[in-house]
C-alpha cells in the first residue's frame, strides 16, 4: 500500500473536493462534539475553568502524530510527500500572538466558528464576518508587509531535524509532555471548581 | 469534569441563548473521546491527501476570489490574492480547504443537531450585552484573520496539523497562541466570566 494515495494518482482533483468534503464533516463533527462550536466553552481554557480546548487539540494532535510516525515506519506512508508549511519564525510568532488575543476577544478560531455558525450562534457568523475583514485588510497591506511576511525563513524543517534528536524521541517526549499536560489541567480545573464553590457557599 | 455538561445550561440561565431550549442538549462528549476521533480524521487526511486541516485557508480563497470579481486588476497585482486567483484557468473556489470547510459546517450541524444543540442564539458571559459581545466577536475575527495570514494558517492548519507533523514553526505558532490568549484574557474578563 502506498500512502498518501492522493499523491501516488490514486484519484484526481475532482474526487479529492469529494474526499475534502467527507474529511471536513468528521473535523466538524468531532469538533461540535466535544463543545468547541461554544464561544463560553472555548474561552473556558483562558480562564482555567475548563480545558477542553487544550486537551482536545493535544489528543488529537498525539494520536495523529503517533499514526504518522508508524505509518512511516511501517512503509505504508512516505512521510516527505506529505505538505509540511515551510517555517518563518518572526511572522509565525507575531501571527500566533495576534491569533491568541483574537480568540479570547471574538470567542473562537477560524474552524471553531465555523462548528459555532452551524449551530446556531449568531456571534459566530459576525466573528467569521471579522475574520473575512482581518483577511482583507491584510491582503491590501500585503505589499506594504510583504518584507515582514517572509522574514526569518528558515524552509520547510521539523522538531527532530533542527535539534538533531530521532524522531522516536521527539514523538515520545510529546506524548509525555501532553499527559503531564493533561494531569496538570485537570488538577487545575478541580482547584477552581473547589474555589467556585467556596465562594459560592 | 463538570464544567463540560454545564456550559451550556449556564449559558441559557446566563441569558447566553435567546430561545428556549425545546428538548434538553445532550451533554458534551469527554475531551479524550473527541480528541481522538479528531486525530483519526486528521490522520486520515495525512494518509489519503497527503495534507492536513484547514480553515482560514479557505477564507483567503473566498476573499480572493471576491477581490478578483469586484476588481481584477487590482487583485492580479497584488501577490497575496494572485496566489490564490492562480493563472485564471481555474475557479479559485474549486479548492480542497474550500470544500473541506463546508464539510466542517455540515459535520458541524449534524453533530450539533443529533445532541439537540443547534439553536440560534448569542454565545456569552451573563454581564454583557448582546450588542458588545457582537462588537467583540468582530473585532476579534479581525485580529484573527491578520494573524492568521501572518502565520499562514491558524489552528486547524498550523497548530494541529503542524503539531502533528512536528513542524517546528507550527509548534511556536501554538506556543505563541496560548501565550497571547492568556495575556489578554483578564482584559476581556467581562464578556465571559
Amino acid at each position: 500500500m502506498n500512502a498518501p494515495f492522493f499523491k501516488f494518482g490514486l484519484f484526481g482533483d475532482n474526487v479529492s473536493l469529494i474526499v475534502a468534503v467527507f474529511i471536513g464533516i468528521g473535523f466538524g463533527f468531532f469538533l461540535e462534539r466535544a463543545g468547541l462550536g461554544s464561544a463560553r466553552k472555548l474561552t473556558a481554557q483562558f480562564y482555567l475553568t475548563d480545558f477542553a480546548v487544550f486537551k482536545v487539540m493535544f489528543t488529537a494532535i498525539i494520536t495523529a502524530m503517533i499514526g504518522l510516525f508508524y505509518l512511516g515506519w511501517m512503509g505504508i506512508l512516505d512521510l516527505s510527500l506529505v505538505y509540511l508549511t515551510p517555517t518563518f519564525m518572526l511572522p509565525q510568532v507575531v501571527g500566533g500572538l495576534l491569533l491568541g488575543v483574537g480568540f479570547v476577544v471574538g470567542g473562537y478560531c477560524p474552524g471553531t466558528a465555523c462548528v459555532g455558525l452551524a449551530t446556531g450562534k449568531i456571534d459566530a457568523l459576525v466573528n467569521l464576518l471579522g475574520i473575512f475583514a482581518g483577511i482583507l485588510f491584510f491582503g491590501e497591506i500585503f505589499p506594504l508587509i510583504s518584507d515582514f511576511y517572509t522574514a526569518t525563513p528558515m524552509g520547510q524543517v521539523t522538531l527532530p531535524q533542527i535539534m538533531n534528536i530521532p524522531y522516536g524521541v521527539v514523538v515520545f517526549a510529546a506524548i509525555l509532555m501532553a499527559v503531564g499536560g493533561f494531569a496538570g489541567a485537570t488538577w487545575v480545573e478541580k482547584m477552581m471548581a473547589k474555589r467556585k464553590e467556596v465562594q459560592a457557599s | 469534569m463538570s464544567a463540560d455538561t454545564t456550559t451550556m445550561t449556564a449559558g441559557a440561565a446566563g441569558g447566553g441563548s435567546r430561545t428556549t431550549p425545546a428538548r434538553p442538549a445532550q451533554p458534551y462528549w469527554n475531551p479524550y473521546v473527541a480528541g481522538f476521533g479528531l486525530g483519526l480524521v486528521l490522520l486520515a487526511s495525512f494518509v489519503i491527501m497527503g495534507r492536513g486541516l484547514g480553515a482560514s485557508g479557505a477564507f483567503s480563497s473566498v476573499v480572493a476570489a471576491g477581490v478578483g470579481a469586484v476588481a481584477p486588476e487590482h487583485a492580479r497585482a497584488n501577490p497575496f490574492y494572485a496566489e490564490y486567483l492562480g493563472d485564471g484557468s481555474q475557479n479559485p473556489l474549486m479548492d480542497w480547504l474550500v470544500f473541506e470547510v463546508i464539510g466542517v459546517l455540515i459535520g458541524g450541524f449534524i453533530s450539533g443537531t443529533l445532541a439537540g444543540r443547534t439553536r440560534r442564539g448569542i454565545d456569552r458571559g451573563p454581564a454583557v450585552s448582546n450588542r458588545i459581545r457582537l462588537v467583540y466577536a468582530f473585532a476579534g475575527g479581525g485580529i484573527m484573520g491578520i494573524g492568521a495570514k501572518l502565520a499562514r494558517g491558524c489552528t486547524s492548519g498550523q497548530a494541529m496539523t503542524g503539531g502533528a507533523l512536528l513542524n517546528t514553526g507550527s509548534w511556536a505558532f501554538m506556543m505563541c497562541v496560548f501565550a497571547g490568549a492568556y495575556a489578554m484574557a483578564y482584559f476581556v474578563r467581562r464578556q465571559w466570566l
